[in-house]
């Protein structure tokens, strides 16, 4: 019998190994999706101008105030952000405060944002304008809808580019508010 | 030859890249510019993921590409800058990620399988040389008579 060389299994093998990363890799969610640069770190500085007719915004001190808190970039040209407002109200009318910030929509005097609010309905508890998109930069934010989820001290846990769908407030809305609220 | 240089030169023009660098975010001073578009050159644009932010059209491009300038104004190294947009977007925006840590591995797998191929392929070749060919021998009677019968047909 002629012997078998232990090197003949290799190439099966390293093929194996190959299609198993093939595999994980085309059933990512969302490819395109950046990892959270800033989990674990402190959220950078809220600097905002308000909303008219919306009352003051939110400050440094509103995202340290000991409650799990969704910190939302918006704006009335999104359309994505249509599709995720429903959410959005279902979660504030659960009682998670959601903080919104609306992106570079400033035209006519902020008249599309606040019309975007009458029409939808406003889920967040405060709500101010970042109508340059320097704040927005400073988080990190690369397109809206953007939701940044947030502990109780502050502390950024993950954030989600892309429209909370019922899919994504399952897969990561939901763990990071829990994992904010409990275990840390 | 010189029109067909000059057709080629034409030719060749539209597969330029347009730039996306708009006039008013061009500083004045033109060495902090040069240094603006080489790190542009370098860095990510998050949205339209393949180009840089020098290349890309995209509205968060321009925003970086500004952002880049102004810390640049505020005297920045280069370093700098690319410190305070990782830390902001992730090491994802660099196209050249940094040779340290986990990262080693993407630097020198490639040069690593080049290696290993070609001590793969010598081992082969030396140890074929070493093994001989092996040797010739002659026909025997049966195969002979076989031979002559198809020749000869």
């Amino acid at each position: 019998m002629t012997r078998i060389s232990p090197l003949l299994a290799l190439p099966p093998l390293l093929f194996a190994g190959l299609a198993a990363m093939f595999i994980w890799g085309m059933n990512r969610d969302d490819p395109s999706q950046l990892p959270t640069a800033l989990a674990g770190r402190e959220a950078p500085p809220v600097v905002l101008a308000p909303l008219p007719g919306e009352g003051a915004p939110f400050t440094d001190a509103s995202l340290r105030d000991g409650r799990v808190k969704l910190v939302n970039f918006w704006a009335s040209w999104c359309a994505p952000c249509r599709v995720e407002h429903p959410n959005l109200e279902a979660l504030a009318a659960e009682g998670v405060p959601i903080y919104g910030i609306n992106y570079k929509d400033a035209a006519q005097d902020y008249a599309n944002a606040t019309g975007f609010l009458a029409e939808l309905g406003n889920p967040y508890a405060a709500v101010g304008a970042d109508p340059e998109g320097r704040m927005a930069l400073d988080w990190g934010v690369y397109g809206v809808p953007e939701t940044f989820v947030i502990d109780g001290e502050g502390r950024i846990i993950t954030r989600f580019a892309g429209p909370i769908t019922q899919r994504a407030l399952q897969s990561v809305i939901r763990p990071a508010l829990a994992e904010g609220a409990g275990g840390r | 030859m010189k029109r067909l240089i000059l057709i080629l030169a034409l030719l060749m023009a539209p597969a330029l890249p347009a730039l996306a660098v708009q006039p008013d975010e061009v500083l004045a001073d033109p060495a902090l510019e040069a240094r603006a578009r080489d790190l542009s050159r370098v860095l990510r644009c998050p949205v339209c993921q393949s180009e840089t932010i020098d290349e890309s059209d995209a509205a968060v491009a321009r925003d970086l590409r500004l952002l880049v300038r102004e810390r640049l104004l505020a005297g920045d190294s280069d370093a700098a800058v690319l410190d305070y947009v990782t830390a902001r977007y992730g090491e994802y925006v660099l196209f050249q990620p940094d040779a340290s840590g986990g990262n080693l591995i993407l630097w020198l797998a490639g040069p690593a399988m080049l290696l290993a191929g070609l001590g793969i392929g010598f081992g082969f070749l030396r140890s074929r040389r070493a093994a001989g060919e092996p040797p010739v021998q002659a026909l025997d009677a049966a195969e002979q008579r076989r031979l002559d019968e198809i020749l000869n047909r």
